[in-house]
């Protein structure tokens, strides 16, 4: 613990020393970011699309715990408030979840966690990010300039028919987005099957690399799917065409099932790849191999595979047959069991472990504690007969987000945490970052504990009006999301900080296993000098600990000569200097 | 691996920077085309299920409503995209052996066949706009409709909306018109005609593009084809784009001619 400097500056803060060529400072123009075909690039120009997106999101999410304070709430008209819970659906989900993990840290991470020098189609990446932006750029433009209010789920047929908001500019907007996590999933794809480094056997692969893979699976059979369902609706607004319009025969059904087939398994494209991120953080802070390494991939393919055979879960009260309704039931307390062996694997690797309390590990246990919440009470909406009293309530916006923002954003503060060093080469403020990671977790209890109350007692989700019994759980939700809110903007402000005042982070500041920490912070813009060899397994962490239980082990480097970069390629044994780490014995 | 290439010595070839080696690269070209095409056929999939569902829904007005497609002005179009799909294979071999005036040949009657297929959908379509067969406000059907076939329809369709046992025609309101929605049947049909038809157009459209751009690339021997990849990877789209039609045609056309 000693060999990390809280105090920033204790090492130095550079710029009097001419930085190494990395691939933040190799060249300095707009047009050398905005044309760049390097993964890493493109990870930091996605990092900055999706924080403005996600910023947007938390304010329209403002406006929803603002209005829910009172009962007649008389701030916002309630086509505004239609608009904005919308609005916050429709960037959360497309425009920032989606994209989160896989576009930013798999961007930046994945290749070199394979020992490449970049993925297979570097150009189709750049594009991929245009895609995206003018995805957003629409979909903001659409939203600030009148809204939609169709909820994110576009059900027919209101959104073809009978709404009166931008229907069409949004859904043009999250279609083109759509391809956007298309090239994504593409790339990895291929990038896992084709690029892997000598040695690197599927089985050596880090867990994030699973994940990744598996996340990429389900981007690449189910957006399609989605993008011509909401294809569909922009050609029976714009067109008069009827495919699910009931006014002539059409099924809304159908346009249900079409959307869900993509959109539950983008839940797992969300909280897939955070729990890619929790392995690698729980293996690295616990000092052990991952406890059931096999397990815990396959268990990735296997929510991929079961997420396509559960969304008939979302209709079960819509008409569905009864016998569809059993077995879709029936899959949706299966995917329980691959979830739950992540869980117990991660205890378990928790369990007798040599535990280093950092930042990161504190992000990824509010993860497992607040994603086994998230997912047991998804068991209470799998079963057939309870669903009928909890859907459409508030006890499924809790859960939902128990998921997303309890599991899949703890998972990527986590991961923004654990690899910040290496992307920007600065150490962020460890006594910061672990009050952050409190606050978020006290606050995120805050808002969304009370919302399973309210949803068990009947409080139906979208309605701007409520009886005034329910207005007490509700002052709660709003002051807590006003507390999770200070908790996002902490490690905002200890993040920019950091660019610029954050000590000099070297090559492994952790000791962790992995291609990625053999190279320097920041990399070089080609990511290795040589193609790495792999000899070992994944998260072979006995020689560290071995070491640092002899005190022979720092994760401090003897400063580099200029010019000496060399001495970087080869993935050497952990440098070895007289300085110790007691304080974690 | 099972896609095994006999990769050409003859055709020079270029490796990027993050590959390497060639064969490596060329692999990775092709697996991730082929996933490209995953992601088409799911996106024409979900499509084609729309399709089988209504069809199982209202068997009698699709019977009906297909009919009034010209199922020889199909066929040809579906010769037209077999024979481009053929010399497409042609010009992706004539390439990878070096032959440069034959791989113009080739691409160019493929440009030439897929412009003929939208020849002849631009006939088809244009009669569909004159019969009032696009769906929307003007939509009409004109063909009588044997009440018979309505009303047996009719009664079907309420038992799969409601569950409850078969309802007896007579137990409609007396001014109840079940014509009117025998018609918007027929524009579900034709909207799912149209929707499909087009996105396949469409897909011809970029194909042409995509085609063109290389031939005139060959043409004008610019170094980014001195590679035969890409005109390897347009060759596999066009199938894709053919055999989405293959699909198509016995689908919307033929099925439930007797």
């Amino acid at each position: 613990m000693s060999s990390i400097p809280l105090n920033p500056g204790a090492i130095g803060t550079g710029g009097r020393t001419r930085a190494r060529e990395n691939y933040l400072n190799i060249k300095h123009t707009v047009s050398s970011w905005l044309l760049t075909a390097d993964h890493k690039r493109i990870a930091v120009l996605y990092m900055i699309s999706i924080s403005v997106m996600f910023l947007f999101g938390g304010v329209a999410a403002a406006g929803i715990r603002i209005a829910l304070v009172r009962p007649h709430d008389t701030f916002f008209s309630s086509e505004t408030y239609n608009k904005l819970f919308s609005a916050h659906g429709i960037i959360m989900v497309f425009f920032f979840l989606v994209p989160s993990i896989p576009a930013t840290l798999g961007n930046f991470l994945l290749p070199i966690m394979i020992g490449a020098r970049d993925l297979a189609f570097p150009r189709l990446n750049l594009l991929s990010w245009y895609l995206y932006m003018f995805g957003a750029v629409l979909v903001m433009g659409a939203i600030l300039f009148g809204g939609i209010d169709t909820g994110w789920t576009f059900y027919e047929p209101y959104s073809s028919v009978y709404s009166n908001t931008n229907v069409v500019a949004v859904i043009v907007g999250v279609f083109i987005a759509g391809f956007s996590s298309i090239a994504t999933g593409i790339n990895f794809l291929v990038t896992v099957h084709k690029m892997r480094a000598p040695g690197l056997t599927w089985f050596r692969l880090p867990l994030f690399v699973w994940a990744m893979y598996a996340t990429s699976i389900i981007i690449v059979l189910g957006t399609p799917v989605v993008a011509i369902t909401l294809l569909m609706v922009v050609l029976e607004r714009v067109f008069g065409v009827c495919v699910f319009n009931p006014a002539c025969g059409g099924d809304p059904i159908l346009f249900e099932h079409l959307f869900w087939f993509y959109s539950h398994p983008a839940v797992y494209i969300m909280i897939l790849p955070s729990m890619g991120i929790i392995s690698e953080v729980i293996a690295c802070f616990a000092r052990k191999r991952i406890f059931g390494y096999e397990f815990v991939a396959f268990s990735s393919m296997a929510i991929a595979l079961l997420g396509f055979l559960v969304w008939g879960h979302h209709m079960f009260v819509t008409g569905e047959s009864m016998y569809s309704g059993m077995v879709f039931s029936l899959i949706t307390f299966l995917i329980a069991v691959p979830s739950a062996i992540k869980v117990f694997n991660w205890s378990a690797t928790l369990y007798k472990g040599n535990v280093w309390l950092t930042s990161p590990l504190v992000f990824a246990i509010g993860f497992i504690l607040l994603f086994t919440i998230g997912g047991l009470t998804g068991l209470f909406l799998a079963s057939l007969a309870v669903d009928v009293h909890l859907n459409m309530t508030y006890f499924v916006v809790a859960h939902f987000h128990y998921v997303m923002v309890g599991g899949a954003i703890f998972g990527y503060m986590a991961g923004l945490h654990f690899w910040w060093p290496k992307i920007t080469g600065r150490m962020y403020p460890e006594g910061w970052a672990m009050l952050s990671a409190f606050i978020m977790f006290i606050g995120f209890n805050l808002t969304f504990f009370p919302q399973f109350i309210l949803g068990f007692d009947g409080m139906p989700r979208r309605y701007h009006f409520y009886p005034p019994e329910f207005q007490m759980w509700n002052i709660l939700s709003s002051a807590g999301s006003s507390v999770l809110a200070v908790g996002m903007i902490i490690p905002g402000i200890y993040f920019l900080w950091s660019l610029r005042y954050g000590a000099l982070a070297p090559s492994n500041p952790w000791g962790a296993k992995g291609l990625e920490w053999t190279i320097p912070s920041p990399p070089p813009s080609h990511n290795f000098d040589n193609v790495p060899i792999v000899t070992e397994d994944a998260y072979a962490y006995e020689a560290i600990y071995a070491a640092e239980l002899a005190g022979d082990y720092s994760h401090v480097e003897a400063p580099i000569p200029l010019g000496a970069e060399a001495e970087y390629s080869s993935p050497a044994e952990p440098s070895k200097l007289p300085n110790s780490s007691e304080e974690r014995q | 691996m099972s896609l095994e290439l006999q990769h050409p010595a003859v055709a020079p070839q270029r490796l990027s920077h993050q590959f390497e080696q060639i064969d490596q690269q060329n692999e990775i070209y092709i697996v991730g085309m082929w996933t490209f095409l995953v992601t088409e056929i799911m996106f024409f999939g979900a499509l084609f299920v729309a399709l089988t569902v209504y069809r199982s829904v209202y068997p009698d007005a699709f019977e009906q409503a297909h009919s009034a497609l010209n199922v020889w002005l199909g066929l040809t179009n579906t010769f037209i995209l077999l024979t481009s799909s053929f010399t497409a294979a042609m010009a992706v071999r004539s390439k990878m052996l070096g032959q440069r005036v034959l791989t113009l040949l080739f691409l160019g009657i493929t440009i030439v066949c897929a412009f003929g297929f939208l020849g002849v959908k631009y006939v088809e379509y244009s009669a569909e706009f004159r019969e009032h067969h696009f769906p929307g406000p003007n939509f009409q059907w004109s063909q009588t409709v044997s009440p018979s076939t309505a009303q047996g329809d009719l009664a079907a369709n309420s038992q799969v909306a409601l569950g409850v046992p078969k309802i007896g025609v007579n137990e409609f309101p007396a001014n109840y018109q079940p014509q009117q929605l025998e018609l918007h049947k027929r524009e579900l049909f034709f909207s799912l005609y149209f929707v499909m038809t087009g996105l396949h157009g469409f897909h011809v459209i970029i194909g042409i593009l995509v085609l063109s751009t290389l031939w005139l690339l060959i043409y004008f021997n610019h170094p980014t084809v001195d590679d035969y990849m890409p005109v390897e990877l347009a060759g596999l789209y066009w199938h894709f784009v053919d055999i989405v039609w293959i699909f198509l045609y016995p689908l919307v056309y033929l099925i439930g001619k007797q």
